[in-house]
């Protein structure tokens, strides 16, 4: 499903990834862990075609095309999706509203009428009902004033609406206690299916308890050091970055 | 990364032409240019008016011809020369048009351009149009359902003839002859106009609309209008402009006056697009309008604008908040790109006690343009507990546009409540990254945003003009994010 060759990516004149490699089947999940700027979140911003990073080598290739020069919303209407570490705010604008939106948006590219507001509706039920969301919320602002779980719940409810084919959750896990974590993860995994995939990014093991990944990759000053599969989480977790840093 | 930047987004949309930029070659009658005494007799002389109204005219003219014009806005602009400017221009067919078939075709065509065809709107079942093109009222429907309540809407040249009574004892109430600069030009000149009243204890039943257009290379246009709303009266009052494009600038000073007797309402909403200019700021009309409305006791004053077009605006419809408990409220949604500039905002004036006022004002700026919002508070020494709420806030495009605000406050009794709030914000990358990230692309990502940043008000506005000013909003900030 996706295929990152070589990929180097600066930003302002700092070289941040050095040339990544990671092959992800449909079906699969994958977590990608590190300590704090190893470039996690510059992977995922660079796969979802955010303009502020530059990409200066390699390849990204979705379903066999390469998508490296598309746009971060073609990109999104091919199924890649983004759960941000920090959803911004957008006043004014509800949940609803911007779902709405961004679902025609998709369907439009593809040369699809909108969606008809029952089968919308209908959607928008069955989601929130996944992730146990209050529906008033959903008449709510986009992320304004919502708490660290409201926000990260949102970004679930998000991916559950737009069923992407490819979705990356960066630190989906911070800012959540134990109850919501449990929820977002549940929703997490009942959405996932044999024809899509999963990458996870995060710090920690915790969601790796309740999300449990194919592969593990340690990502350690712009590179993947090491691969292995989900005991790698625990080893990382009993002797901590410290081992990484002190092999590389 | 991607090969669309937003540079060729902003190309592209600097390049488009004015929607509604087309002139329609209609036979018009056209005076010579320049203003003195015998041009304002003239005038007179051809609207047939009574000599009390000649009279007025006159007296404005002295006024005018003394003053000097304002120069305290915060705008720039080359001052137009008065005496190079027609003060009447008329389509040449002098009599009302009983049907369609004899309205002028070219004159049609221009409204379908404008999507507003009369058919349509006469279907348009709860909209009554009174549709003023080049200063003369040309149609007028749903006449006969209002004046079965007793309701009057016809142009004010009308009214003078049919209602002196009315015309005589309200003109100017508000809005003096010698009020300012513009008001003065415009009581010396105006062409037509509409007036309304709705007697005691009526409800308007539809929404009354009226659409203007500047439709003569070099004409300015004066209108005036007076809405009279009497005891425990409620209207809705509409007012949707646009105009053709020109090279040279266009001069507009209307002006509007409400009049809501004791317990009456008006809601006055106003969506203007008038030709901004092109992108290198040439052009565009510019937009001197005094509108400012009187509140007896009880009575309630909204004003609704959604401010897009003209080069040059300097409005501020204000409240004269003469009754006890009275209520004036301003909702506002005021748009400048490229070089456009806008000085706009409200006066409220609290003279009667427990009178309360509401200002909720937004502004967008984007390319070089220059937003500001200029108000004023006053509290009379006899008014007691009055209230105010006041929010401004702006939200600019890029690094090269400017948003001010110029929030006056008088209070002379200290019982009042005044509260202002203001922000200034940016669409940020982050947030049309987060769009794009969805599936929206950028222009409609900044649509999106603009729209929620600009709701309060929206929400404010009928629901027909409401669609229409969102498209408004996206048309005029398409390509602005830098």
């Amino acid at each position: 499903m996706l295929e990152v060759k070589n990929l180097h990516a600066k930003v302002e004149d700092k070289d941040i990834l050095k040339g990544i490699n990671l092959s992800v089947k449909a079906g699969e999940v994958h977590a990608i862990m590190g300590p704090n700027g190893s470039g996690k979140s510059t992977l995922s911003a660079v796969i979802a075609g955010n303009e502020h990073y530059e990409m200066t080598e390699g390849e990204i290739i979705l379903d066999g095309e390469d998508i490296t020069e598309l746009a971060p919303e073609e990109r999104a209407h091919k199924g890649v999706f983004l759960s941000f570490q920090y959803p911004v705010e957008i006043p004014g604008v509800s949940v609803t509203n911007f779902m709405k939106t961004a679902i025609n948006e998709s369907r439009k590219a593809q040369g699809l009428e909108e969606m008809p507001a029952n089968e919308m509706l209908k959607s928008i039920r069955e989601k929130s009902e996944l992730l146990e969301i209050d529906r008033k919320f959903l008449s709510r602002s986009l992320n304004e004033g919502f708490s660290g779980g409201e926000k990260k719940r949102n970004e679930i409810f998000q991916m559950a609406m737009l069923e992407p084919k490819l979705a990356i959750l960066d630190e989906t896990d911070s800012g959540l206690d134990i109850d919501a974590l449990r929820i977002v993860a549940n929703g997490v995994n009942k959405l996932k299916s044999e024809n899509n995939a999963i990458i996870v990014i995060t710090h920690y093991q915790r969601l790796l308890d309740y999300i449990v990944p194919d592969f593990v990759h340690v990502l350690y000053k712009g590179k993947i050091v090491k691969s292995g599969g989900k005991e790698l989480a625990y080893e990382l977790e009993e002797k901590g970055y410290d081992w990484i840093k002190s092999e590389n | 990364m991607s090969k669309y930047t937003e540079d060729d987004l902003k190309v592209e949309l600097e390049n488009k032409e004015y929607e509604y930029g087309f002139y329609t070659d209609i036979e018009s009658e056209t005076f010579p240019v320049g203003l003195n005494e015998d041009i304002v007799r003239a005038i007179s002389k051809k609207k047939e008016e009574p000599e009390w109204m000649t009279e007025w005219r006159l007296e404005a003219f002295r006024a005018w011809s003394e003053m000097t014009e304002p120069t305290w806005a915060n705008v720039h602009y080359t001052k137009p020369d008065f005496q190079a400017i027609s003060y009447y221009s008329a389509p040449k067919k002098k009599d009302k048009y009983a049907s369609l078939d004899e309205v002028d075709p070219e004159l049609l065509e221009t409204f379908k351009k404008l999507g507003i065809s009369i058919d349509e709107q006469k279907k348009l079942a709860g909209v009554a149009m009174d549709i003023v093109v080049d200063s003369v009222s040309v149609a007028t429907t749903f006449k006969k359902t209002l004046a079965e309540k007793g309701i009057i809407f016809c142009s004010i040249s009308e009214a003078i003839k049919e209602h002196p009574e009315l015309v005589q004892k309200y003109l100017g109430t508000v809005v003096p002859q010698k009020d300012n600069f513009y008001a003065a030009l415009n009581s010396a000149v105006f062409s037509d106009g509409s007036f309304c009243y709705i007697p005691k204890g009526v409800r308007c039943p539809m929404e009354l609309s009226t659409y203007f257009r500047i439709n003569q290379a070099g004409t300015g246009q004066f209108e005036r209008t007076l809405v009279i709303a009497d005891e425990e009266s409620y209207v809705s009052y509409l007012e949707g402009c646009t105009a053709p494009s020109r090279d040279e600038n266009q001069l507009h000073a209307a002006v509007v006056e409400l009049i809501a007797l004791d317990g009456a309402e008006i809601k006055y909403s106003t969506v203007q697009n008038w030709f901004p200019g092109n992108k290198d700021g040439q052009g565009g009309v510019f937009n001197f309008v005094t509108k400012r409305g009187l509140c007896e006791k009880n009575a309630k004053i909204s004003w609704t604008q959604v401010e897009t077009g003209s080069a040059v605006t300097w409005k501020y419809p204000s409240c004269v908040l003469k009754g006890d408990n009275s209520v004036g409220e301003f909702y506002s949604i005021a748009v400048t790109n490229n070089f456009q500039q806008a000085d706009t905002g409200t006066k409220m004036i609290h003279l009667g006690k427990n009178t309360k006022s509401t200002i909720i004002s937004k502004g967008i700026s984007a390319g070089k343009s220059q937003n500001s919002y200029r108000g004023l508070v006053q509290i009379s020494s006899r008014a007691e507990n009055a209230r105010n709420f006041s929010q401004c806030d702006s939200l600019l495009m890029g690094n090269n546009c400017g948003a001010h605000t110029f929030p006056y406050i008088e209070s002379k009794n200290p019982s009042a409540k005044i509260e202002h709030e203001a922000t200034t914000s940016k669409i940020g990358e982050d947030q049309v990254f987060y769009c794009n990230q969805r599936g929206i692309p950028t222009e409609k990502a900044i649509a999106l945003i603009v729209n929620g940043f600009s709701k309060e008000v929206l929400n404010k506005l009928p629901m027909e003009f409401a669609v229409e000013a969102q498209k408004l909003l996206e048309i005029s900030l398409e390509g602005s994010v830098g």
